[in-house]
This record gives structure tokens, sequence and C-alpha cells, in this order.
């Protein structure tokens, strides 16, 4: 195995592009390096990317948003005032991956590219409206996250491309997400089923809304029926139950170790009600 | 305590001194399996088999042979033939024969100079596999039509026309069934399931041996038994017992799933191929949920007559159940006899069948069978309860067994303590806090008959009067301070005074392993009696330097007092003053005792559990636990609680989420602790413990043995919480959220 350690994106992409065998790239490595362990990867390749300028680094943008860099662990999201106030729903699906050992290397860009369907990360990314900066052989380019998961294990990234940054837009006004996951246990487990919402209100009416879902299909579902079931109301009864419809009609769930499809296809409903009020009360500035 | 010290009058038992291992392992000094290292020193990684079932082909060992670093492989062929029996059970588990049983079942082994180094050559062996068909459920193992695992594992006892997967059958009882069936005012009957979980030690198995050419070899060990090691790895390496010594390291848990043999006679036989370089063997835990362990699977019918006011008539159970592809596995002799146990009810058919299964060789796990017949018995008597709404607690008390009546599996109980566990638990506080919506209360007994076994014990007087106590039963449990405590008091010298220590296979006789709750109670006995023979020596050489009769001589506080009318004034003479000048005096002063320890004493206990139930989700969270049990006496009462939590905890994850889970493949799906749902930290409570003190009349100080029956009342005390909740009565373990959901939506309808 070779082991490097570019000090900028563009080499890094180069040593990828140029890599014959199987590649892995490294940030926080709580899943490569578990992998490589368990003899599940055998890396031809394996490129370090935290000896580049900045990849720790999270900084505010001119118009509100945030660029996070791609070796940022979620101890230090869970320590930012300014991305908790923003994006609470962002933050706290981090901060349920792993314990808090993991917590101090675990990373978004990696939880993204590892491509499990049940990264507790990535349904918040998603709803928020997050993109990604990749760098690759012919420069870079922002896409949204939900592009980047193509099934369990893989990404639309091609040969020679990486995620250089995690790109948050502005809050803006009246605006609340929030991301449940359901495990059997209280931590230590993998999402069953996720979901993040996030919206924003005129009033009490909601007039934007995102709704994610987690570990119901090969990757992350972004369910537009879900958001326009929310879209128009005041989360009322009604508009609840239309939202539970749509999440449970968006989910396509297999029966696993971990959960059956029924009982995913049921909870992704109650996730969805239950993330959806969250988001609706962080939006009118209540609760946490 | 000071309570304890009223209650009992003893000045050191009853109190919670420092373990004395304590020190060494929050500072990482304890060693343990895997800490021992030697020079030249080779690492060893196994080959296992990815099928439920199949014949090998061939195993080609080539490629790791040429790899450099590799110094020997083994494989099934290297060992001896000719074995029978449960010999050949070890050495069918050690490595495949002609057919893997088990997906993980060890194929190959190979040492290498480092661990990278075997691994790599792990992947090197080729081996070739005709996959035959396979069955992992114990119903579908004994169904018409099912795959025959192994052919004529029937024994004399297994009624003609069963499955030939079935290896034995049992069968007893007492009084007249059907009359007392006929006396009942309702008759219930039900089948209850439940899963194979593992005993889920923190410390996977890992030892490091080394064999000469000669056949003389050396081993240290994570173990619960080195006797058991030493005798089972002799029998499959062919070897003589007396030319393996075994030392135990310390042991990160065991549960009863280290009173066997996995790795050991492979890195001994690579040893002896290897030159006699000693090998290190260490598991990961995915090795360990698959091929080590777990408990047996489950399916029981019971049926039970009870009359309006909670008297039960009669009662009738059928268990069937795997412990894997090996027969006497599974634990039907247990799981039987403790059914009934807390109970005194004047009908009872007992019967039972062993099933094999395509499945891992089971190991002992906390009280054998016990949580299992509980959660099928004790599960119908609260169905019973809420259909007549009845008191758990009072119908209980007035079936439950007392002093002197006939044990449903014989014998006749001397003093035991159930009807005290019921009374204590009806009178705490929880039983009292009013539920909310979605909860549920739960409330079960459960048995466990405590083990003596042979034991061996040497005490020796140190030249400044400490006490050093030499045992061959390994700590899992706290059994090192509580002996200390013991042979202290009995000594009339200081707890920080006696040093108790786990000795190798060289130093006693023959010792079972650490198992059955009895390392307290008959290492205990043992030592309580050399430190009486050791006594009777120093108040003979204390009579010797008076020149009186040593009848004359009594001992107390730790010292030689002249007694009786004619004994003369002399000055008390300490242990230290006799240790002191002992080499002129006679020579080394120490005692032994070795038995095969008699006068067990069984330990009931009750547990009351409150839960709440997500009914959007079928999520159970545990609100408030108590644990009540007869210890006897407790020694260390801090250990006591600690054995009493952690079969609540272990009993807890069995009820909730741990389960085998098994692919259409035949391969275990959840070899990891991600998956395999062992309760964390955060999803409990604390655990409330009462001890419940009914001296046992069989030991010097009424120790009972407390490691065991903490885990049987928990799957049935649970389920019947949960049904408390939901409405739903669920009657097949883990209670997962999924099965949980469905049956909350089915019983709405």
């Amino acid at each position: 195995m070779r082991y490097h350690k570019p000090t900028s994106f563009t080499d890094a992409s180069a040593i990828a592009a140029a890599a014959p065998g199987t590649l892995r790239f490294l940030a926080g490595g709580t899943d490569v390096l578990v992998q490589m362990r368990a003899g599940m990867v055998q890396p031809d390749d394996l490129i370090d990317l935290k000896h580049i300028p900045d990849v720790g680094e999270i900084r505010q943008t001119a118009d509100g948003g945030w660029r996070i860099g791609i070796a940022v662990p979620g101890v230090v999201l869970g320590a930012h005032e300014g991305l908790k106030r923003d994006w609470p729903g962002v933050v706290e699906g981090m901060n349920l991956v792993g314990s808090t050992q993991v917590q101090g290397r675990a990373t978004l860009a990696g939880n993204l590219c590892n491509g499990s369907p049940a990264a507790d990360s990535v349904p918040g990314m998603i709803a928020a409206g997050a993109r990604v900066e990749v760098t690759g052989p012919k420069g870079s380019r922002e896409i949204a996250v939900e592009q980047i998961p193509a099934g369990p294990g893989k990404t639309n990234l091609t040969k020679g491309e990486l995620i250089s940054a995690i790109l948050l837009p502005p809050r803006g006004k009246n605006g609340g997400d929030a991301y449940l996951r359901f495990i059997p246990r209280t931590e230590m487990d993998i999402a069953v089923v996720g979901c993040a919402v996030n919206l924003r209100l005129d009033v009490d009416k909601i007039i934007e809304a995102r709704v994610a879902l987690g570990a119901v299909a090969p990757t992350v579902i972004l369910s537009e029926a879900a958001a326009r079931a929310i879209i128009g109301t005041t989360l009322d009864a009604s508009a609840l139950q239309a939202l539970t419809s749509a999440a449970e009609a968006g989910a396509k769930p297999i029966s696993d170790k971990r959960g059956t499809a029924e009982f995913r296809t049921e909870v992704v409903g109650v996730l969805a009600r239950r993330a959806a009020k969250i988001a609706y009360d962080r939006a009118k500035g209540q609760g946490k | 305590m000071a309570k304890d010290e009223l209650k009992s009058g003893y000045k050191l038992i009853g109190t919670r001194p420092n373990r004395p291992d304590g020190l060494d392992k929050v500072t990482g000094r304890a060693r343990y399996g895997a800490d021992f290292s030697l020079p030249g020193m080779l690492h060893a990684a196994v080959v296992r088999s990815p099928h439920a079932h199949a014949r090998i082909k061939n195993i080609d060992v080539s490629k790791a042979l040429a790899l450099d670093g590799v110094k020997a492989v083994v494989t099934r062929a290297d060992l001896p033939t000719g074995l029978s029996g449960e010999d050949l059970n070890l050495q069918d588990n050690t490595l495949a024969g002609d057919r893997v049983l088990y997906d993980g079942h060890a194929v190959a082994a190979v040492a290498a100079t480092s661990a990278l180094l075997a691994k790599d050559a792990a992947r090197l062996i080729a081996v070739e596999y005709e996959i035959l068909p396979h069955v992992t459920d114990v119903d579908a193992a004994m169904a018409p039509g099912a795959p025959v695992i192994r052919e004529g594992v029937a024994d004399y006892s297994v009624p003609e026309g069963m499955h030939p997967n079935v290896a034995r059958y049992m069968a007893f009882g007492h009084g007249d069934l059907e009359a007392g069936l006929a006396a009942a005012d309702i008759v219930r009957e039900h089948t209850y399931k439940t899963e194979a979980t593992h005993q889920g030690y923190i410390e996977p198995h890992a030892c490091v041996g080394q064999m000469g050419e000669d056949g003389r070899g050396e081993m240290w060990v994570c173990t619960q038994g080195h006797w058991y090691i030493r005798r089972m790895c002799a029998a499959v390496l062919g070897i003589e017992a007396a030319n393996l010594r075994v030392t135990p390291s310390e042991i990160g848990g065991g549960f009863g799933g280290k009173t066997t043999i996995f790795i050991e006679p492979l890195a001994l036989a690579l040893s002896k191929k290897a030159g006699g370089r000693p090998v290190k063997l260490v598991m990961t835990r995915s090795e360990v949920l698959r091929a080590t362990g777990p408990t047996a699977s489950a399916s029981m019918d019971v049926k039970l007559g009870m009359k309006r006011d909670g008297t039960i008539t009669a009662g009738q159970v059928f268990f069937r159940m795997q412990g894997g592809a090996f027969v006497g596995m599974s634990p039907i002799g247990e799981a039987l006899p403790c059914a009934f146990a807390c109970y005194d009810i004047p009908a009872l058919k007992h019967e039972a069948v062993e099933v094999i299964a395509n499945r891992p060789k089971a190991a002992a796990y906390r009280a054998p069978g016990s949580p299992m017949a509980a959660f099928a018995v004790e599960s119908l008597v609260d169905e019973m309860c809420r259909e007549l709404g009845l008191d758990p607690i009072e119908v209980r008390l007035k079936n439950g067994a007392k002093n002197g009546s006939r044990s449903s599996y014989g014998p006749d109980y001397t003093v035991i303590g159930l009807q005290e566990t019921l009374e204590a638990a009806k009178a705490h506080p929880n039983y009292k806090v009013p539920l909310g919506p979605n909860q549920g209360r739960g409330v079960a007994s459960g048995f466990w008959f405590n083990h003596g076994g042979e034991t061996s014990v040497s005490l020796a007087v140190g030249e400044d009067g400490t006490a050093t106590v030499s045992i061959g039963t390994p700590d899992i449990g706290g059994s090192r301070a509580s002996i200390g405590l013991m042979v202290a008091e009995f000594l009339g010298i200081p707890y920080e005074n006696v040093r108790v220590s786990v000795v190798e296979t060289g130093a006693l006789g023959v010792n079972e392993p650490t198992h059955g709750s009895r390392a307290t109670f008959a290492s205990g006995k043992a030592a309580v009696e050399a430190a009486r023979q050791a006594v009777a020596e120093m108040c003979r050489r204390a009579a010797a330097d008076w020149g009186i009769d040593p009848d004359a001589v009594e001992w107390k506080d730790g010292a030689a007092h002249p007694a009786g009318p004619n004994a003369g004034k002399f000055p008390p003479m300490s242990i230290g003053e006799i240790g002191a000048k002992m080499g002129s005096t006679g020579g080394p002063i120490s005692g032994h005792h070795e038995v095969t320890a008699e006068g067990v004493g069984a330990s009931f206990g009750t547990h009351v559990v409150d839960v709440e139930v997500d009914p959007e989700t079928g999520r159970t969270t545990v609100l408030r636990y108590l644990v009540v049990q007869d210890a006897g006496t407790a020694i260390h009462p801090a250990y006591v609680e600690g054995q009493y939590q952690g079969g609540a905890v272990q009993g807890i994850g069995w009820a909730l989420n741990e389960e085998y889970v098994y692919g259409a493949d035949g391969r275990l799906q959840n070899p990891v602790f991600l998956d395999y749902r062992v309760p964390v930290a955060s999803d409990l409570p604390m655990i409330d413990t009462v001890i419940v003190e009914v001296p046992n009349p069989g030991h010097p100080y009424g120790v009972r043995g407390v490691g065991e029956t903490g885990i049987t009342p928990p799957l049935p005390a649970i389920a019947a919480a949960v049904a408390g909740a939901t409405g739903a009565r669920i009657r097949s373990l883990p209670l997962s959220p999924p099965k949980v959901l469905a049956a909350i939506k089915a019983a709405k309808g």
C-alpha cells in the first residue's frame, strides 16, 4: 500500500487520477481504517487529506452560508455556536455518528463518501440544500449533496475526483431544521430509519420545505412529495397525516438484520412527523 | 457496613473493602490473555468456513507455506485420530474433519512471524467446499424433510419416529397430571421461543502456547478453568495431562463461555510444528461471535392449570433446544429442572429434546437453560394472573417453594429464600410507583442450583504473620476479595494481610472451573478449612513453646491464647510471632484442603421491572428495574450487587435486542457488536438491588453463590411489562421494535 499526504486538492486529485488499483481517501478514517482492519478493503493507494491547508476550518461565506473543511470532525461541529444556531439539524445528525471517540475524527465528507444509505449526517445536509465542492482533473465544480451517493458504498464521483469542501447555504429568516433517527438502543448504533426536515415559515405557514429520508432506499431520498405535503400548511393534523403518507410512499426499504421493510416504512412516517414538529418549533424560535 | 456487623457479629464479612485487582485493572497493569509475550513468539490466524454446512474436498496450504515468515500450518490431518464422545466433539470443533458444520467453523490455522503475515497467509490457504443443505432454526431442524446434519446422533433415549437430528430425549415428573389439570378453573397452553445469545464477554479468547517435539508444553490463557484447558487440550492433541502446564491470565468476563476450549489446541499444535517456538493466538470479535459461545435457542410448549384463587394445580412442559451441530451442548438437562423450581405444584410433567443444527457449538452461559425455561413458564404464569386479575407476587407467594418442600426435580429443599425475595419485592417502593400511559410492570422469579465441584486450596502463613491463599478458580466476579475476607475473618487478621492468588495447574490438585456460581462457595469453603488447619498447627506451636497441651490453646483475634483452667498464664502469641520463628519451631506453616464440595445452597430471586413502549415505533425503554435475590450471606455486598446488576443487564439484552440473525445462506449476519445489540450504559436505569440473606447451612459463613440466578427472571419479567404497556403478549424473544410494533398493530386489530 502506498500512503500519500498531498498538500493541495489538485495534487490529491492528480494522485487519485493516476492510481492504478484500489484507492481510498483518508479524512477522519473512521470508516476506512475499520474496513481495512476488518479485511473489507485493502487499498493500493491511501491518500491522507489532512495535510491540505484549511481542511480543519469552518468559515462563514460572504452570503452568510458556511464552508466546512473536509477534515472538520463532529466534535468541532457540535461546539460551533454559529453552525448550531443556523443548522441544528445538520449538526445533530453528524453528532449521532459513533461514539465520543469517533466524534473526534469522523467528518461530514467521510460520512457522505462512505455511501451508506443510513449515514446520519446526510439527510440533514440534503434537507438543508447543502452542496459540495468537488475537485477533479478538470478543476473544481459544485454539486448538490444528493447527487453524490450512488448506492450502498458507491458515489457518483469519477476517477480523480474528491470533495474539497462542504457548503451550507445561508440560513435566512424564520427557518428551522431537524434530524431524527430510529435505533433500538440509545447510542452506538446505525440508523434503522432516518429523517431530516428543513422548512421556512411566513408567520405560521410553511413556505419552503425539504424532507430527506434515510435508510429506506439504496441512497438517501429527497422526497418532494413529502415537502409538498406540508408547504402551505401550518403543520396541522391533516398536514402531518399527508406528510406521513408521503414519507411512507417515498420509502423503498429492504428487510435486513436491522429491521423489516414494513417497520421501516411505518417508522419513516413517524420520524417525518416528529422531525417536522421540531423543525417547525425551531423556525418559530421555540425549542432547541 | 455497621448494619451488617450488627446482624452477623462478623468483623469483616459483609464489609466492602477495595477489590484486590482494582488498581491493576484501572492502571493497565493487569495481564489479560493477549498481554503475554515470549521471546521468539509467533502469531497465528485461523481459516474459518464461510458456509453453514459443506464437505471439505481439498485444502491447499502450499501458497501459505511458501510465504516468507510462515512457520507452520495445521489442519485436521495433524491431529490424532481415534477419539470418541465429548473428546471427539472438542476435536471436531477445534478443526473441522471432512465437513464444516457452521459458519465460522475452523478449518486450518497458520503461524507466522507477525500477526499481519499470519492473516495474509490464512488468506492464501485455499479450501475447496461442496456446499450441503443446512438448517439453523430449532423447530425447522426437527421438522420432516430437514437436512440430516450428522447421521447416527440419536442415543437410546430418543423415541422412534423422531427426526435424525434429534439427539437426546429426557422426561420426568410427579403427581397425576390429568387430575391436576381437571382440578383447575382455567387451563392455558402456549408455545414460547428464545433466540440464541452470546455471553458477550469484553475480552476475546486469547492464549500463548508452547509445545516441543517431546509433547511437553506450557500455556498462558484467558479461561474460567485451566484444568479443563489442560484436560481438553491433552485429549484433543493426544498428550498426557501432566505434560501441559497451564497458567490462567486475568479474565475479562466469561459467563460460562470460557469453560471450554476453542483456539488453545491450535496454538500448541502450531508451536510443536514450528519447532517449539511459542505461538500467540487472539480471536477477533467476529470470530468470537461466529465460533464461540453462544447459548442454545429454544422452542417451548407450556401448559398450566390454575384455580381462580391463583392455586396452580398442574404444569407440563415440552422443550426443544438446539446447541449447535454437536451433541450434548443444549442445556435441556438444566432447563427442565429449572422450569418449575420456584413452585410447589402437585402434578408436573417435564419433557425435552435436544436437536442439532448448523450453528456453533454452544457453551455454558450464566444459569444455562434456566432463562429460557423461566421465559416459558413465568410468562404463562403472568398471562394467567392477568386473565384472572391476580397479583403476580401473591400468586408466587401462594404457590412458591418453601423450606422443606419437594423440589420440582426431585430432592427436598432444605433452607431456601424464595418467599423472602417475594416479600421484599412486594414491600419495595418500586412495586408501588404509579404507572403512566404506555407503561407496564412485570414480575418474575428465577432459580439456579449453584454448584460445589472439585476444589483444592492451599494457604501459607508468612514470616510476618500475613497469609497467602492459592486457589484454582479464576476470579471472574470478586472471589479473591470474598475469599480474602473469609480467611481474614477466620484468622482474625486484617483483610489487607491476606493475598489470594489464582495459581497454575502444577500448584494444586485438580480444580473445576469457576462455573455454577461455585468459586466463593467452594474455594471459599476449602480456604476456610485450610485456614482451620493452619490455625491448629499454630496452636500446636504455641502449646509447644508454652509446654502445655495443644487442646489447652484457643485461637482468637489473630493469636494463640492459653485457655481453660490448667493452661497457665501466658501472654497471647500472635500469628506474626508464630510466623517469625516457624523455621525453628517445626518449619513452614500451611493448610491445605481438597474436596468435592457439598452443602450447596440454591439461590432464588425475584425481579420487578417497569417499561415504557413507544406505541408508534415499538421501542421499549426500561424505566426502573429491581433485583431481589438470596445471597445466603453477602461476603462482599458490592460484588453481590454487581452480580445482580450484571445478570439483570444480560437478561435485559436477551429480552430486548440480542439475537443471532442468520441469512438464507446460513451465515451469521451480525457478528459485530454494532449489530449484535447488547445494551449500552445509556440504555439502562440504575439497577436497584435488595440482598436477601437466608444463610446456607452447608457453608461455614452461609454462602450460596450469587452469579447466575440474576439472568433468569429478566426475560419473562420484561415480556410481562411490555404486555402490560401495550396489551400485546409476545411469546418469542427478542422483543425487538419491529416485532413489538407488529404485535401492537395486531392487538389493535
